[in-house]
């Protein structure tokens, strides 16, 4: 089994983009389902929700709030997933919900160590 | 309460308590002599009740041999002390005067310490629930390898490798200090789980023997929260799952002593009052921050309460496994998580996310299959109740398997 990381990215500065509390519940149940669906095969191993607030440092000592200003494809969380092959890898990373929305991004990508690095 | 009767109830309420107030006064190196002292005491009960009849107080009896007992038992190192050897400065000189304190209070505090000196992550987790089983319940050698369908030798040697081991690790009989204390608990918590679930699903078929794993569960489980230093959110976390599945206890077993499903099972006769506790222990759990294992095992635990079979029930309860399933996997919680999600999102769904989980050695897996093709391809569901049934391992799972196939 190897793992890999699933990376999302959706729209999170963008007003009209933002869910509403009721909404937010309803996608928050569906990630759970996605989540849980990957766990209940023992394939889940660690995942984390990221703030909105953020800071980004760059070349020359320049500093801004956060990466958004650029892109309306941030960073809003990642898991780590068990799998045999990125394409197992990827099967399961399908079903996750924000794929549903226009414009959001899911990535996945092996997990490799500086060791076992070809 | 006949003395045949009487001298195995006391040894259960008993004995747990003078072991450990006398483990506290003789330190974890001499746990024999405690031990050997605390035998000994119910070993005079049995010859002297018969012929002389039972004490007007017969636990204060129990106490007042003790304490003798160990007095007598001092005085020998100290006569050894003075008499024999007087050049050693012997400490059980100093013991001599000590009066051993069976007071409730210097009970409770002892029992507590104990706990959290036989759960020392130093020593295994076999060790740690054997030691459980015989310092803090007072199980019986027996009793012990009856639960877990393990011969007395096997017992009597895991004991002794697990009191040797303490030994090793020198650990002392005290509450851990506040920065350990999360953590220490942590292990407490686990053997009390463990214990509790021996109880309620085990396959052994001493019910009597099952149900008192469970109630010396919660009443250890009832002492921690009853603690200032200990009544944590996660101890009430773990109190409230306890109380929702022991208010079945008296549903779940027919009057035949055959184990009755959840579905089949009235629910009348849940216990009101269990529930409600649950409903007290897991609002007390919600205080913090902290959302443990136990705290998501007691909402599925209270869901499991309402026997109605509502939507709001299976999502809650789908929520509350996806949930669990992401902080500590076990098959028996994946096959029930995708039992929920058929509940919520339709039987299809169920099979869908049931072929995914692969649990081809486990019969329950077979089972849910059997029971999610049940009215949608009959012939499917017929093939999966029989692989369930070549590999159940109780009777009680095999009665169950076959009664579905014959409603098929």
């Amino acid at each position: 089994m190897e793992e890999f990381i699933v990376i999302m990215r959706l729209d999170i500065l963008t007003k009209e983009a933002q869910p509403s509390p009721e909404q937010m519940q309803v996608y928050m149940q569906r990630y759970h389902d996605w989540v849980g669906g990957i766990a209940a095969q023992d394939k889940f191993v660690g995942g984390t929700g990221l703030s909105k607030e953020g800071k980004v440092l760059k070349f020359n000592d320049v500093m801004t709030d956060g990466p958004y200003a650029e892109t309306k494809e941030s960073i809003a969380g990642f898991i780590t997933i068990r799998a045999k092959d990125l394409e197992e890898a990827v099967s399961l990373a399908k079903g996750c919900p924000i794929l549903k929305g226009e414009g959001n991004t899911v990535e996945v990508r092996q997990i490799v160590t500086g060791h076992n690095k070809v | 309460m006949q003395h045949t009767t009487l001298i195995p109830h006391l040894f259960r309420t008993e004995y747990r308590k003078i072991v450990s107030v006398l483990c506290r006064h003789f330190g974890l190196q001499q746990m024999e002599i405690a031990e050997d002292i605390t035998s000994d005491t119910f070993l005079t009960a049995a010859e002297t009740w018969p012929l002389k009849g039972i004490p007007q107080q017969p636990a204060a009896w129990l106490y007042h041999v003790a304490k003798n007992k160990t007095k007598n038992y001092l005085q020998r190192g100290l006569l050894f002390a003075t008499k024999i050897s007087p050049d050693i400065k012997n400490n059980s000189a100093e013991g001599y005067e000590e009066e051993i304190d069976l007071s409730p209070q210097n009970v409770n505090d002892s029992q507590l310490q104990m706990m959290f000196a036989v759960c020392h992550p130093a020593i295994s987790r076999e060790a740690q629930i054997g030691l459980s089983l015989r310092i803090l319940c007072g199980f019986g050698i027996e009793e012990i390898a009856d639960a877990f369908l393990t011969s007395k030798e096997t017992v009597n040697k895991r004991l002794f490798r697990a009191k040797e081991k303490l030994k090793e690790e020198k650990i002392n009989i005290e509450l851990p200090p506040p920065a350990a204390m999360n953590e220490r608990l942590e292990a407490v918590l686990i053997i009390i789980y463990l214990l509790f679930n021996e109880g309620y699903y085990s396959v052994s078929q001493n019910k009597t023997l099952r149900k008192d794993l469970c109630l010396e569960a919660m009443r250890l489980c009832t002492m921690l929260v009853e603690n200032e230093s200990t009544n944590k959110p996660a101890v009430n976390a773990l109190l409230a799952p306890m109380c929702f599945h022991a208010s079945r206890f008296d549903a779940r077993i027919s009057e035949h002593g055959e184990h009755i499903l959840y579905e089949e099972q009235d629910a009348k006769l849940w216990n009101a009052d269990l529930i409600s506790k649950g409903g007290y222990f897991l609002n007390r759990a919600a205080s913090g921050n902290e959302l443990s294992k136990y705290h998501l095992e007691a909402g599925i635990a209270y869901w499991n309460t309402q026997k109605e079979d509502t939507k709001e029930k299976w999502a809650n309860i789908l929520y509350f496994y996806n949930r669990l399933l992401q902080i500590a996997y076990s098959p028996i919680a994946a096959l029930n998580r995708t039992y929920a999600l058929a509940k919520v999102n339709g039987k299809q769904a169920g099979i869908a996310a049931a072929e995914q989980l692969e649990l081809t050695s486990n019969h329950f897996y077979f089972a849910l299959l059997g029971e999610l093709y049940t009215g949608v391809d009959a012939a499917k569901a017929k093939e999966y109740y029989e692989k369930a049934l070549v590999l159940a391992k109780t009777e009680a799972d095999k009665t169950a398997i076959r009664k579905k196939l014959d409603h098929l």
